[in-house]
């Protein structure tokens, strides 16, 4: 059971979370002018990767408030949860990415 | 006579009360202090159950939750519990317990007959014997579980209650055995808020089992312990919780541990408090001082009952004041199994030490052979005799250079006992369980902790870490608890436990350990009757080993379920670093390449009422109810489950089936007045300057032009332009908004509007969305009087003119603050009057009471399905399924031509969802009109053999009493092209019957009624 710190609220148990998958997946500012390729790719296209992954988290069971979370998806470490409009952290800076694809 | 093996005095028993318990339906006697193992090993019952593959007699093994044989069936009726530890099992006033696995007795058993047929079950018996012929395994299974399964379950629902509790703390430690109360201490004395957690009855750990006077000079354990207790109470941050077991380390230090609240006192004595006690605790450290399992030395027919690890009998011995057995031979490859000859030889039994090393010589040794106890070096026991399922002597053959064979003349040793030591095993479950890495100590032949993971930096303290003298344990243990109370913050303490005591123990030096792991034995492993079992519990040899690893089942994985070793319930405490080593050796391989097999939670078995605590019956999943559910109960409502809402099905008047309730309130609904509870409906308060915009970007339908007061549907999509969910929304204000959705939808609708306002516009959207669905209670009339009912009810102008269709009137009604909606789901004339929920039942009853001579009838769900099937409207989830566009639905009306951009707008031109050859919603009226179509039913071309091309299939049908006839709505490929055709819909005989199919619409195409 993760301990999942909210920006907003602190560390709290994974079971007031729910997640929602990969992060910043940018919606197209004018969809009608994208081709079905482009907008496929916002639809289906996941990274998925073995590493560190930028993915959304809500507090659902707490402030409600939706959140990132740069999240290692061989051993589960959180290395930063961030709001909304925030930069994201800079992943080199994080431990664990300087090989994000090698296995462990 | 009774308590023959019970010793005049020791142990930590209170001997001035005799308790008597019954166990195979004989009265014995034992003390408060007994397990239910010590209790019998005290009146000589050696002899416990049966295995579980070969039905061979076994007996007590071990003193703690490592005990693979002494399973009993504990207690009768519905307080029964199969597969007990009898070492475990505090004794208590009436206990009682059963052998296992015993048909028809312990003593005369039919299914030792298996034994007699032992190469028939041979390693992967599951697979091998039974699965030929195939058609016959499933006897096989049946024949399989009555003889070998363990207890009985019981087959009344438990009467007893389990709670659980969340808990936090700066510090956790797991153990309280020297090593652990150390730890305590010294974390506590920083201020940190400390739990010490210990499976047994009383702390203290493995200096429970130890003599008094174990040779350590002047330290006095018994002293340290009850002032380490005090000191530990009177710490108010530490929380202290003997008879709890940790059995899972979960992520981020998350812990599970079970505490045996009153059940130790036997059944219905608990009083009012629980039974058990779920422990989820979350710590900042965790401290394990779990301390090491002995292992036994493998040897032949090592199964027979008065076979027992040393330390085992040292327990019963020093914490128990029970002597095992009278003659007793310490079979050992280390020198702590002297600590057991020394004490039993104290205890006044005659003891032989059989030890496998060449030179046996450490400073314990020595104490052994001063008082002429005889030790066989370089020996090993080759065989033993029973009688009458009694060890009556073993024999002892020389070893020969590599031990891998004995030799010379067998010497016979009289005994009852045999107390063997392998060497101890750390306990390192839950830093395994933690994904900790292990470490091979090559000194100790054993796993330790290496390296933690970052997820859970657990330490280590004491045996579990291979530290085996107490001078050591005491130190580590100091150091953990200190370290872990500052990594949780808390710095150090002038008053942590003095370094001094540790100086004052005077403890042995141990000798070198013989890693031999099979002993053999006068004829070849495997090759002739004796056999070496490494796991008493399932039953499963050093032979089956080598054989698994002759047919390829060399990994530890494979080898563990082709075997079945650790499988059992003990998960092979005793035995999965023997079966590593038999295979190392066979492979040629050293242990730390063979690795090991994941430890999985829980350490030791849990009830399901723990884990099930107070989530049970009406606490297992929480029902929702609306104001208006007293007045369904007394009515007799018959309800339905929507999400976990209790929502009224129908109301059966007396003697009326379902059939005859819907008819009845599908005709009052349309012809006089009928009143549907509706406060499930979901409803969210929006409200802000940028309101419009969100409801432009998540509905199909433009929502510029709505007058404040006017209501509008909206249809819902995803950004597959798929169709999720729907409602009425109602502008109360400039940019204040009253959404409804559906009621199963209500909590995925918000989180949607949510996900916009937050992740798509973050910091630039001005818009709150708030849930009010259980803020308003809703009461909707619907038929030719409800206008004439509610104007009963109110002074406001109720015509078509001053309150026009699709819009929102705020007044009193009954003298309630309403807010009244005329919109409508059954297409008849109909008003929505919402009122605060605290108002509703009120609201309800004034209507019921005035609606009377009009004729008002209440109507549940199933009428409320039947009048908006006969309208066509359909239901988000039932008639869509997330695969379905509003053109699908043919509602192109609804979908906003002069929108840019709204969620799923860019997915309708996707090559998949503008193709043709889509399904689509259409009606469908069957040939005969009474026959109701099963929903679910596929349509097809025409009934031929399957498999038949499937266009589709009926999302709702229903029989319709206004229609006088049957009616449904399906999804069919073209469907909306192939109005007018006729289909068949394939029926679960094999038959079929012909549809025609139509428009959805089947009632007042025009909507003049709901207008009117
Ligand atoms: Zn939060």
């Amino acid at each position: 059971m993760l301990l999942i710190t909210c920006p907003w609220c602190g560390a709290r148990d994974q079971s007031e979370f729910s997640y929602h998958g990969e992060a910043h997946i940018a919606r197209p500012e004018r969809p009608a002018q994208v081709s079905d390729a482009q907008w496929g790719a916002y639809l289906f296209m996941r990274k998925n990767p073995k590493g560190l992954h930028r993915e959304r988290w809500v507090h659902s069971h707490g402030c409600r408030r939706w959140f990132y979370a740069l999240r290692d998806t061989r051993d589960d470490r959180i290395h930063a949860t961030y709001r909304p409009g925030d930069p994201p952290p800079d992943s080199a800076a994080d431990p664990g990415a300087a090989n994000p694809g090698s296995a462990t | 006579m009774s308590q023959i093996n019970r010793l005049a005095d020791g142990g930590r028993l209170n001997r001035a009360k005799v308790i008597r318990f019954w166990y195979d339906d004989k009265q014995y006697e034992g003390h408060p202090g007994d397990t239910l193992a010590s209790a019998l090993l005290a009146n000589g019952v050696h002899l416990i159950g049966r295995s579980f593959k070969y039905h061979r007699p076994r007996g007590i093994f071990s003193a703690g939750p490592e005990e693979p044989n002494a399973l009993v069936q504990l207690e009768n009726g519905p307080h029964t519990e199969p597969n007990r530890r009898a070492t475990e099992v505090e004794l208590y006033e009436g206990l009682v317990a059963q052998s296992q696995n015993c048909w028809p007795s312990v003593g005369f058993d039919l299914g030792a007959v298996n034994a007699r047929l032992s190469r028939l079950l041979p390693a992967g018996f599951y697979y091998k014997t039974f699965m030929w012929p195939r058609a016959l395994w499933m006897g096989y299974e049946k024949m399989i579980r009555r003889a070998a399964g363990l207890g009985r379950a019981p087959a009344e629902p438990d009467p007893d209650r389990y709670d659980k509790t969340h808990a936090h703390c700066d510090v956790l430690v797991v153990g309280g055995g020297p090593a652990g109360l150390q730890a305590a201490c010294a974390a506590g004395a920083t201020g940190a808020r400390v739990m010490l957690v210990d499976e047994r009855s009383e702390f203290g750990g493995s200096l429970l089992d130890q003599g008094p006077a174990s040779g350590r000079g002047g330290w006095d354990a018994a002293q340290w312990l009850v002032a380490r207790l005090a000191e530990l109470r009177q710490m108010k941050q530490v929380t202290l919780l003997p008879r709890t077991t940790v059995t899972g380390c979960y992520d981020d230090n998350f812990l599970v541990a079970n505490e045996r609240v009153t059940g130790h006192l036997g059944p219905t004595r608990g009083d009012h408090a629980p039974r058990e006690r779920l422990w989820k605790i979350r710590a900042r450290r965790v401290v394990l001082a779990t301390g090491s399992i002995e292992r036994p030395l493998i040897f032949a027919d090592n199964d027979r009952p008065g076979v027992m690890l040393a330390g085992a009998v040292r327990a019963y011995i020093n914490r128990f004041g029970v002597l095992p057995g009278r003659r007793i031979v310490v079979l050992t490859n280390n020198d702590s199994a002297y600590h057991t000859a020394l004490d039993a030889y104290r205890a006044g039994a005659t003891v032989e030490v059989v030890d496998i090393r060449r030179h046996p010589g450490g400073q314990l040794t020595d104490q052994a052979r001063a008082l002429g106890i005889a030790i066989h070096p370089n020996s090993a026991v080759s065989a033993v005799d029973t009688a009458r399922g009694k060890i009556t002597r073993v024999r002892v053959m020389t070893l020969s250079e590599d031990g891998g064979e004995v030799r010379g003349a067998a010497r016979a040793l009289g005994c009852d006992v045999v107390a063997v030591s392998g060497g101890w095993t750390p306990t390192v479950h839950l830093f395994s369980q933690a994904k900790g890495e292990l470490a091979y100590h090559h000194d100790l032949h054993c796993f330790v902790p290496g390296k933690p993971s970052a997820a859970n930096p657990l330490v280590g303290a004491g045996a579990c870490c291979g530290a085996y003298t107490l001078a050591e344990c005491l130190a580590q243990g100091r150091d953990a608890g200190r370290d872990a109370a500052a990594a949780a913050g808390f710095a150090g303490c002038a008053d942590s436990p003095p370094a001094a005591q540790e100086s004052e123990i005077a403890e042995p030096r141990d000798g070198p350990v013989r890693a031999l792991w099979v002993l053999p034995c006068e004829h070849p492993l495997g090759r002739g009757p004796k056999k070496h079992f490494h796991d008493l519990q399932n039953d499963v040899t050093v032979a089956d080993i080598h054989l698994a690893a002759r047919e390829g089942f060399e990994s530890v994985e494979h080898l563990k379920r082709y075997t079945t070793t650790g499988m059992g319930t003990d998960q092979g405490k005793t035995s999965n670093l023997n079966a590593l080593a038999a295979l190392s050796e066979w492979r040629g391989a050293p242990i730390p390449e063979i690795g090991v097999t994941t430890f999985r939670p829980p350490y030791t078995p849990l009830t399901f009422g723990a884990v099930a605590g107070h989530e049970r019956r009406d606490l297992f999943l929480q029902k929702r109810t609306t104001p208006m559910h007293p007045w369904h109960e007394q009515r007799g409502a018959v309800y339905e489950d929507v999400g976990d809402w209790k929502r009224p099905l129908y109301f059966p008047a007396r003697g009326e089936d379902m059939a005859a309730a819907v008819r009845r309130e599908c005709l009052a609904a349309r012809n006089a007045v009928g009143i549907l509870d509706a406060s499930t409906l979901g409803k969210i308060d929006i409200v802000g300057e940028h309101a419009l915009e969100l409801l432009d970007m998540v509905y199909a339908n433009a929502w510029g032009g709505l007058a404040v007061g006017r209501c509008r549907y909206g249809l819902m999509l995803n950004e597959h332009g798929m169709v999720f969910d729907d409602g009425v929304t109602t502008r109360l204000g400039e940019h204040h908004y009253h959404m409804t959705t559906t009621t199963g939808g209500a909590a995925r609708v918000l989180n949607w509007l949510e996900e916009w306002l937050q992740t798509e516009w973050p910091g630039r959207a001005r818009v709150y969305c708030t849930s009010v669905t259980e803020q308003w209670a809703v009461a909707s009339i619907s038929g030719p009087h409800s206008r004439a009912l509610l104007a009963q009810l109110c002074d406001e102008p109720l015509d078509g003119e001053s309150f026009p269709f699709m819009s929102m009137r705020e007044f009193a009604v009954a003298g309630i603050p309403a807010r009244v909606f005329r919109v409508s789901f059954t297409g008849e004339l109909a008003f929505e009057i919402n009122v605060p929920a605290r108002f509703g039942l009120a609201l309800w009853q004034k209507l019921m009471a005035a609606g009377e001579p009009y004729g008002i009838c209440a109507y549940g769900t199933e009428a409320m399905h039947v009048l908006r099937a006969e309208k066509g409207f359909i239901i988000v989830g039932q008639d869509t399924d997330g695969t379905v566009t509003p053109m699908d639905l043919g509602m192109d009306w609804i979908v906003s031509k002069n929108k840019a951009d709204f969620a799923g707008k860019r997915s309708f031109s996707r090559a998949d969802t503008a193709r043709t050859g889509r399904k689509q919603l259409v009606g469908l009226l069957t040939e005969d009109p009474g026959f109701v179509l099963p929903e679910g039913a596929h349509l097809v071309e025409a009934l031929g053999k399957p498999p038949m091309k499937m266009l589709g299939h009926v999302s709702s049908s229903y029989l319709s009493p206004n229609l006088g006839r049957s009616i449904a709505l399906a999804l069919v490929e073209d469907g909306l092209r192939r109005k007018g055709e006729t289909l068949q819909v394939a029926l679960m005989d094999g038959g079929g019957h012909k549809v025609t199919l139509t428009d959805t619409v089947f009632f007042d195409p025009d909507g003049g009624r709901a207008r009117g």
